[in-house]
């Protein structure tokens, strides 16, 4: 397990996959900037802002493996806190269209629409730029804390935490769809048209958001890293493993839970505030029961525990969506489907163990050695 | 085959053949019963006279057969305001007035198969063939508009004499509103003869609202007081209309001592509307309870005993629900129309089945493996519940399919003005009542039972004892699961039958279990009649979907009060 190794070994390790990680997001970036449009090398604009999205999840996706695979949580509610950030985002874009809306109003037009006559109290702070960067973390990550506080204080845990997360994400969900809570309805918030006065069409624009999330990505790595490297770490490891032992060793395990809690739901209100700028809507659909689940998903295909594992798991997962959906559009769900039941039936560990597997595997076999031991879980 | 056998088997076909004749005809005409009687003298020569080219014989006809109290003269009167009435002249000059509904053409020729206007039968030639006149030996009769317009509130008064009691009913709803002092005495000849309750009701309640206009102040004030003796609700705004005083004027009501009695009325109704409310909304509570209970029922016996996070129940619900679906459309393709309405008894226990077979395989190839393991199994079943939606979409279609309830299930049970409790409502309660107890003897006080309790409570130790674990494991699941798919056949009496049917329901069944206390059925038991009846309570107050949030933040909130719910299974384990 890559916690228990010595931390000198995993720094190297860090350093590793964090150059390798910057290392793709620059040729990525490169492909788009470099070569002429008929090179094979040539990657679109579009292609480009996909990637950006995957990587935007990719960040969902390692808060979630922070919990999950590190700490033994499984929250089926992510989607409330990446829907917090999205919709802090795209608040603060609606507002910032100003006067261009289809009624040429000060307010946006969905608005206009249900005939209200001034902004929403709570709208109102999101016109500043500073305050909507800080609210897609600290919403999230507020509404993590008081929910987190109320659960983990009466020991609710293991499955009972995720039905009632997932009953959270059903009320969040039900909220959003509301007309009168003046975020948009079902149709969600859309029609943005810049941020910060850039253009949000404009392909420079969407480039800086690309090179923006790599950044948030590999910051979002380096603490989880950091995270899971430390003493801190191995507590949620022990959670995870036996909560009551630590509880009986004096730790207030409650009080770490609501810490990696309140960590990914951060992370994944960040992920959320990404995608929306790239992806130009957001609505109750993309942060509902299923999405929720979908999340899950992600890093239990990649591999729960390893965090490289979780981020290439959003990656793949989302690819191999994209792909499905457009290619075969009937065939995704069975996928997905049966990549849930696959990957809990036969790999626990998702792929990430799969690939570990094979290396050990060419090692024996080069050192015509057997495997001494076998990981304890 | 020899002479006798073909006689006989000629008469039989003959009389197999006028058993299908005679058969829809008894169906189709019951309320047309007295058609073959002939027509009575007066009337048939009104029926004639309509064709007259003088009005006021027309008139006069109209009139006769409009106050004649007798229903076999409505469809004359209905063709006649359609203007589809005609009259027939016969080469030899003999008239006769026939109805001709739609226009057909057969051969080159395009008429009309016509029927008798006096009880609406159709008309047979010499032949026993329906009988079919060309358009152009017909001459439509046609109205002058003061006097079509006069047939409307004919039509009504002559359905108070309908055979079809609902038909009667309306009638006597739309003669008091018209408030015409003419019906009064067809409405008081009505009565009379009027057995059923909630006919009488209506009747009563015409009368009233009419005789509220009577010049004479006594009996105004006798009608306000007989409908509130009756509660009739639907009179408040007639009521309410007479003593209010329009803007610097007069109220239309005069009379103090019947303005005190109306409003005294008024007052009355309003307090029973009130009650009615009252009880419609504990009904309603209880109706959505049983529905929460029996949804949940499975899972907290998969959930509950076995401890398996079965995110499939809902697909398994929606299995339950699109085996009812095949079995109506089974019915309604092979077996003959009598026997459709039966559907429904058999479409519950084969969706039981039929769910309990898919729970059986599932347990057998998935579920077995992860025993233990919660979390896992809530992926892996989640899984399952998209092959399986997506699996449906794909057979049967993205959109809802129509499932129609059966027609002794349609209606309600009406216990007194204003509160009428719907049949299929009741329905499933009574369904619920029997699940649960069956569930409670089979799981509480049956061997079986036994077994199963020992398995989900000491594995190891059972299996010591000598039960067959495994089996015990693959059957408690099936049970689960078949009682899902029990639900789901029972949910298309109230909702929408597609894909996402399970959808709707798993997020309330899984709180219903959490929220009662795992593996205790009287705890799964209170928790659903707790989240119904509280939702019920908030949702006049709330709206339906605030209603929906307030619960689900109660429950969260509840549950951070007793994590283990109501009924917490006693244990000194360090995780429970």
């Amino acid at each position: 397990m890559n916690s228990l190794t010595h931390s000198k070994k995993g720094n190297t390790d860090t350093l590793k996959w964090v150059l390798i990680i910057t290392g793709c997001w620059l040729a990525l970036l490169m492909m788009n900037l470099l070569p002429s449009k008929d090179s094979i090398f040539y990657l679109s604009s579009f292609n480009l802002n996909t990637a950006g999205k995957y990587m935007a999840y990719a960040i969902l996706a390692l808060g979630i493996d922070l919990l999950w695979g590190y700490t033994g949580i499984l929250s089926l509610g992510q989607g409330i806190f990446f829907g917090l950030g999205a919709y802090c985002m795209g608040m603060h874009l609606m507002l910032s269209i100003g006067g261009e809306g289809a009624y040429q109003s000060d307010l946006p037009d969905f608005m206009v629409w249900n005939q209200l006559e001034s902004l929403p109290l709570f709208w109102q702070p999101f016109k500043s730029f500073f305050f909507s960067m800080v609210g897609v973390m600290a919403v999230p990550a507020l509404f993590a804390l008081v929910f987190g506080f109320l659960t983990f204080r009466s020991r609710i845990k293991g499955v009972y935490f995720s039905i009632i997360t997932q009953a959270l994400a059903l009320t969040v969900w039900l909220l959003f769809n509301q007309n009168s809570m003046n975020l948009g309805g079902t149709n969600g918030l859309t029609d943005f048209k810049k941020i910060l006065d850039f253009p949000l069409s404009d392909a420079a624009t969407q480039r800086v958001l690309f090179i923006a999330t790599g950044i948030c990505l590999i910051l979002a790595f380096l603490l989880c890293r950091w995270i899971t490297g430390s003493r801190l770490g191995k507590v949620l490891i022990a959670i995870r493993d036996n909560e009551g032992r630590i509880r009986f060793s004096g730790y207030s395990a409650s009080r770490y839970k609501l810490f990696v809690f309140v960590v990914s739901a951060a992370l994944a209100g960040l992920a959320g505030a990404l995608y929306v700028p790239q992806v130009g809507i957001i609505t109750p659909g993309q942060i509902g029961v299923l999405p929720s689940i979908e999340m899950i998903v992600w890093v239990a295909v990649g591999g729960r525990g390893t965090l490289v594992g979780a981020l290439l798991g959003a990656i793949g997962v989302n690819w191999a969506r994209s792909f499905l959906t457009s290619n075969y559009p009937d065939l995704w769900l069975y996928f997905l489907g049966l990549l849930f039941i696959g990957v809990v039936l036969y790999f626990p560990k998702g792929m990430w163990e799969v690939s570990g597997r094979l290396k050990t595997l060419l090692k024996s076999r080069k050192k015509k050695q057997p495997v001494i031991g076998k990981q304890l879980t | 085959m020899n002479g006798f056998q073909i006689k006989n088997s000629v008469s039989t076909a003959f009389a197999v053949l006028t058993l299908c004749l005679i058969i829809p005809g008894v169906f189709f005409c019951a309320d047309r019963a007295d058609a073959q009687n002939t027509v009575p003298e007066r009337l048939a020569q009104a029926i004639l006279n309509l064709a007259d080219p003088d009005g006021e014989v027309v008139e006069t006809a109209v009139f006769a057969l409009g106050e004649s109290g007798d229903p076999a003269v409505l469809p004359i009167l209905e063709t006649l305001r359609e203007r589809s009435l005609y009259l027939w002249l016969k080469p030899d000059g003999v008239r006769t007035v026939v109805i001709g509904r739609e226009l057909i053409n057969q051969g080159d020729i395009s008429g009309y198969r016509v029927q008798e206007p006096y009880g609406g039968a159709p008309m047979k030639n010499k032949e026993g063939q329906p009988l079919f006149l060309p358009e152009a030996q017909l001459e439509s009769i046609r109205l002058s508009r003061r006097l079509r317009i006069k047939i409307t509130p004919m039509l009504d008064r002559l359905r108070l004499f309908s055979a079809d009691a609902a038909i009667r009913e309306s009638a006597a709803t739309k003669v008091g509103l018209s408030g015409d002092p003419e019906a009064l005495p067809m409405l008081d000849k009505a009565l009379n003869q009027e057995k059923d309750r909630w006919v009488r009701f209506s009747l009563t309640e015409a009368i009233g609202l009419i005789q509220l206009t009577d010049p004479d102040p006594a009996i105004r004030k006798q009608a306000a007081e007989t409908l509130g003796k009756i509660h009739a609700m639907d009179a408040i705004p007639t009521l309410e209309a007479r003593i209010k005083t329009p803007d610097g004027g007069e109220a239309e009501e005069n009379d103090i001592a019947v303005k005190a009695a109306i409003q005294d009325t008024i007052q009355k109704i309003s307090a029973w509307q009130v009650w009615a409310r009252t009880v419609e909304t504990i009904f309603s509570g209880i109706s959505l309870s049983s529905i929460l209970l029996l949804v949940a029922l499975g899972l907290a016996i998969t959930f509950g005993l076995m401890g398996v996070i079965n995110m499939a129940h809902g697909e398994l619900m929606m299995l339950g629900a699109y085996t009812t679906y095949i079995m109506q459309e089974f019915f309604v393709a092979y077996l003959p129309p009598g026997l459709k309405e039966l559907y429904f008894f058999l479409a519950i226990p084969l969706a039981f089945c039929i769910a309990a077979l898919f729970g059986l395989v599932l347990e057998k190839s998935i579920i077995r493996k992860l025993y233990g393991r919660p979390m896992e199994t809530l992926l892996a079943t989640w899984g399952i519940s998209l092959i399986l939606q997506q699996g449906v979409r794909q057979i049967f279609g993205a959109a809802n399919v129509d499932v129609a309830s059966p027609s002794w299930l349609s209606g309600g049970l009406r216990l007194a003005v204003g509160i009428q409790l719907p049949y299929n409502r009741l329905f499933i309660i009574l369904l619920s009542v029997i699940a649960v107890a069956s569930v409670y003897l089979l799981v509480l006080r049956s061997p079986i039972g036994l077994k199963i309790r020992a398995v989900t409570q000491n594995r190891e130790m059972s299996a010591c004892m000598g039960i067959a674990t495994e089996r015990v494991d693959a059957w408690t699941f099936a049970l689960g699961a078949g009682l899902a798919g029990m639900a789901g056949a029972a949910l298309t009496l109230i909702g929408n039958v597609g894909p996402d049917l399970g959808q709707n329901y798993i997020v309330d069944s899984f709180l219903v279990v959490v929220t009662g206390g795992v593996g205790k059925l009287a705890g799964t038991v209170g928790a659903a009649f707790g989240i119904g009846g509280l939702n019920k309570l908030f949702e006049p107050g709330l709206g339906a979907i605030y209603a929906k949030v307030a619960i689900l933040l109660l429950v969260i909130l509840f549950l951070q009060k007793r994590p283990s719910g109501l009924f917490p299974a006693k244990g000194r384990h360090i995780d429970s």
